[in-house]
């Protein structure tokens, strides 16, 4: 049976609450980030930048938004196509997989971006 | 002549269901697509299985897929439904076919049921009646007028996915017909029990709902006040 206990918060309107503060963090990082491309992409400057406390904050925070809004939108996404009444019983097994691996992905993601901006 | 595909099957006898082809004589009147079906009865095959009630659009029992898109087949003329002379009939998407065009509503019932779409009030009752101002009468305009005929809740991914943990369109509209009641006072109680991930919250705002209401009803609207609420209700 498909359950609610993999959800990000367990309540609809946080998970749904979550899911719009986080979309326009990343749109203001994707923002930033495009304006700095088009003012210039050399070693100096990026490395400048990144040196920067709040542009680090703000890569972290970006980066866990970016997590926390995959597993909302992905977990939605298994819970409608991989269930048993879809798949039969191989459906909850499916579920099951798809949600560790996308869960996993994302942790490494996210380790991976706090190396790399804070190193 | 026009050419009428309609869905069949029955489980007694047949192994899967199958497309039947009529050609029908509609003399070049623009009759309603109940009609069509009740001359197939009549003229070509009796056994051919579906509901119908007022002919009206008011008892809701004859909603269809017709052409494509959910309606109710007394009120759905053929000069709006018909393409190219050819009307296709299938039963109402994703609830279970007992027989034809005949679809096993309980999922949809369950989740009607699960708003418990009853005024409740645990004030004592007055003498005559509880009474309303006109203008919160007025909040209750585009709720009650919903026949639970189920073309809402049928053309909706998200109740197809999930009838069992998604109240749908149908339901939700009565929810919030009942939140919106000047005399209902369990709101509370109704909020608490909506607020999961999937009651209300598998809503993505698609509209198929809005688009298909016979009545003209506007579910996904609804459902964006008992968002609201939930949201006031949690800030
Ligand atoms: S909201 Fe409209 S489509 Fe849905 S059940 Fe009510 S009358 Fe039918
Ligand atoms: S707006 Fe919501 S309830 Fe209406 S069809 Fe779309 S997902 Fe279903
Ligand atoms: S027969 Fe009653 S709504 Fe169509």
């Amino acid at each position: 049976m498909v359950t609610s206990v993999t959800s990000f918060s367990r309540t609809g309107l946080s998970d749904w609450l979550i899911q719009r503060i986080t979309s326009v963090i990343l749109l203001a990082y994707f923002v930033f980030v495009a304006y700095q491309l088009g003012a210039s992409v050399d070693y100096t400057s990026w490395k400048d930048l990144f040196d920067q406390t709040w542009v680090k904050v703000f890569t972290l925070l970006a980066a866990l938004s970016l997590a926390a809004h995959s597993w909302i939108g992905l977990w939605s996404v298994f819970t409608d196509y991989l269930t048993e009444r879809l798949l039969g019983p191989v459906g909850n097994v499916l579920r099951l997989l798809c949600q560790l691996g996308a869960s996993l992905a994302l942790v490494v993601y996210v380790i991976w971006v706090v190396v790399i901006v804070w190193s | 002549m026009l050419q009428v595909s309609l869905y069949r099957y029955n489980p007694e006898t047949d192994d899967a269901p199958y497309m039947q082809d009529f050609s029908v004589d509609t003399e070049g009147r623009d009759l309603m697509v109940l009609d069509v079906l009740e001359l197939i009865k009549a003229e070509h095959d009796g056994s051919v299985t579906y509901r119908r009630s007022c002919r009206e659009g008011v008892c809701g029992s004859d909603g269809l897929n017709i052409n494509g898109k959910n309606g109710l087949a007394c009120i759905s003329p053929l000069s709006e439904s018909v393409k190219n002379n050819k009307l296709v009939i299938r039963p109402l998407p994703g609830l279970p076919v007992i027989r034809d065009l005949v679809v096993d509503m309980s999922l949809f019932y369950a989740q009607y049921e699960k708003v418990q779409p009853y005024l409740q009030n645990a004030t004592p009752a007055p003498a005559i009646e509880r009474l309303q101002s006109p203008e919160e009468r007025a909040q209750l305009d585009g709720l009650y007028e919903c026949i639970l005929c189920a073309c809402c809740s049928t053309s909706c991914p998200s109740f197809w996915w999930n009838p069992d943990r998604f109240i749908g369109p149908a339901g939700l509209l009565q929810a919030y017909r009942f939140l919106a009641d000047s005399r209902d006072t369990a709101t509370e109680e109704r909020l608490a029990k909506l607020d999961d991930p999937f009651s209300v919250f598998r809503c993505h705002g698609i509209q198929n709902c809005v688009n298909v209401c016979p009545k003209g009803l506007n579910p996904t609207k609804a459902i964006g006040h008992i968002r609201g609420m939930l949201l006031s209700r949690a800030t």
